[in-house]
């Protein structure tokens, strides 16, 4: 399981979060591609996972990758109105809006759960994105939060 | 109140005979005092044990989808709503529908009397007052001290949509809804909701009453019993309860008529309102909808505007 790796570097003793990043397909996991194609550095710190399109993400994939330890989430899809699917970041920023609500609502860190646009372009701006986003959640430390299942959760597949 | 059930009798004994429906969904009473309970009439001769009174608590709309055949359900403003939602979301057939609306001055929340008089032995309903002989003692409780924290707040005591109404309306002040409620949560500091929320989902023991008493909740698989991915453990854990109820809460994001079944069904008086009642504001103050207000529209996570708020972006 991804976010069950060890946590910290036994040389540096330095607190690394994992962070799960949802990125859509065509935009920001393309932008990733860009970053590391033109070797743009940025912290190792998220675990790519690659969703057809932005709308794809369902609110339970934030709230399971919370339950399975992951110390932070991104989400990012297509700046609105460059959607491959036309619409789809369009719906999912109402989904987002919501989510983002509710779980500060229930009491969640503000910077716990992150949501952008980066387009395919964009690489040195994902880049930063990641920065930004790493920072906020080490100084936060490690998710001991509201949703944090202790024995890890249901296993996957 | 007795003139609106011989009517509802009436007009549900004509609708038998004349073979215009195969069924009404209405209530009965219940087992137990102060509990009403929904029943299904399928012969006129069956019709004398249809009840209405401030007990009918449940959400018809719940059984509507599931009852096969054409149908009249006695429906209060919020089965109404749920129904408009069912119908925006293509789960009812307009034409199967027969509804009896009727205005509703509000249910009964049997918790706060459970609370002080214990178990319920016996119970009377008379001219807006309750006289209860519970197991610890008996007490006298005006209708508007025991009314459910939903009715108190209603803004749709009349059905949206109806095909016969039976009774009088109900006049209530047409204001911008208010959210009291969720405004004096979120004035709260982040740590004092999270110890609200900690304590309340302690509580749950994922019976998923809620999920069943809602209206709305209608998913073939819900993902509570996935197996594939498994969303949820089987066992009781306070962060997962909350995974479940923050999970069916955005589910039901601008779907929500705010019926407060799930509140009234729940054995442990786990707060689940202060979740829905949360999405239903953001709802409102983010993309002015209200859900189920009419037969026509679309929920509000269904559409989208081109400048929707965004506040919710990560800072850079």
């Amino acid at each position: 399981m991804i976010m069950g790796e060890i946590q910290v570097d036994a040389e540096n003793k330095k607190y690394e979060p994992k962070i799960a990043a949802f990125l859509c397909n065509w935009c920001s996991y393309a932008g990733a591609d860009l970053a590391g194609v033109g070797r743009v550095q940025y912290p190792a710190t998220i675990r790519t996972i690659r969703v057809p399109c932005s709308g794809r993400i369902n609110p339970l994939y934030v709230l399971k990758a919370m339950a399975n330890g992951a110390d932070g989430v991104l989400v990012s899809g297509c700046h609105p109105g460059d959607c491959h699917y036309i619409s789809g970041n369009y719906v999912a920023r109402r989904k987002f809006a919501l989510i983002k609500s509710l779980l500060s609502h229930v009491g969640l860190e503000e910077d716990r759960v992150n949501f952008s646009w980066v387009s395919a372009a964009e690489g040195i701006r994902f880049a930063e994105v990641v920065k930004g986003v790493t920072e906020r959640v080490s100084a936060l430390g490690p998710n001991n939060g509201i949703f944090k299942v202790d024995d890890g959760g249901a296993a996957d597949e | 109140m007795n003139n609106i059930i011989n009517e509802i009798r009436e007009k549900a004994r004509q609708l038998l005979a004349e073979g215009k429906v195969d069924v009404v969904i209405g209530y009965e009473k219940g087992s137990l005092p102060l509990k009403a309970t929904p029943c299904f009439v399928h012969s006129p001769e069956g019709v004398d044990s249809l009840i209405w009174d401030e007990t009918c608590e449940n959400n018809l709309a719940a059984y509507a989808a599931k009852t096969p055949g054409k149908k009249a359900i006695i429906t209060k403003g919020c089965d109404s709503r749920a129904l408009a939602v069912l119908l925006q979301e293509n789960q009812l057939v307009r034409d199967d529908l027969f509804i009896i609306g009727v205005s509703c001055s509000g249910v009964i929340d049997q918790r706060n009397i459970l609370a002080e008089v214990g178990e319920i032995l016996e119970a009377k309903i008379s001219d807006g007052k309750i006289s209860v002989k519970g197991m610890e003692g008996d007490k006298e409780y005006l209708f508007a001290e025991v009314k459910d924290a939903t009715c108190q707040t209603c803004r749709y005591p009349n059905p949206v949509m109806e095909d016969l109404h039976i009774g009088e309306t109900i006049e209530v002040a047409q204001d911008a809804p208010a959210f009291a409620d969720v405004v004096a949560l979120e004035e709260k500091s982040a740590s004092d909701r999270q110890d609200y929320f900690k304590e309340q989902m302690s509580k749950c023991i994922r019976c998923y009453a809620c999920r069943n008493a809602c209206p709305l909740c209608y998913c073939q698989e819900c993902f509570v019993d996935c197996n594939s991915p498994r969303w949820l453990t089987g066992g009781v854990n306070r962060a997962e309860n909350l995974f479940f109820q923050a999970g069916r809460v955005l589910h039901l994001a601008g779907r929500c008529v705010d019926c407060g079944a799930c509140t009234r069904a729940c054995p442990q008086g786990v707060d689940i309102r202060a979740l829905n009642r949360k999405m239903t504001k953001d709802v409102y103050v983010m993309y002015n909808h209200e859900a189920g207000i009419g037969e026509e529209g679309k929920p509000a996570l269904n559409e989208y505007t081109t400048n929707d708020p965004e506040q919710f972006l990560v800072k850079e």
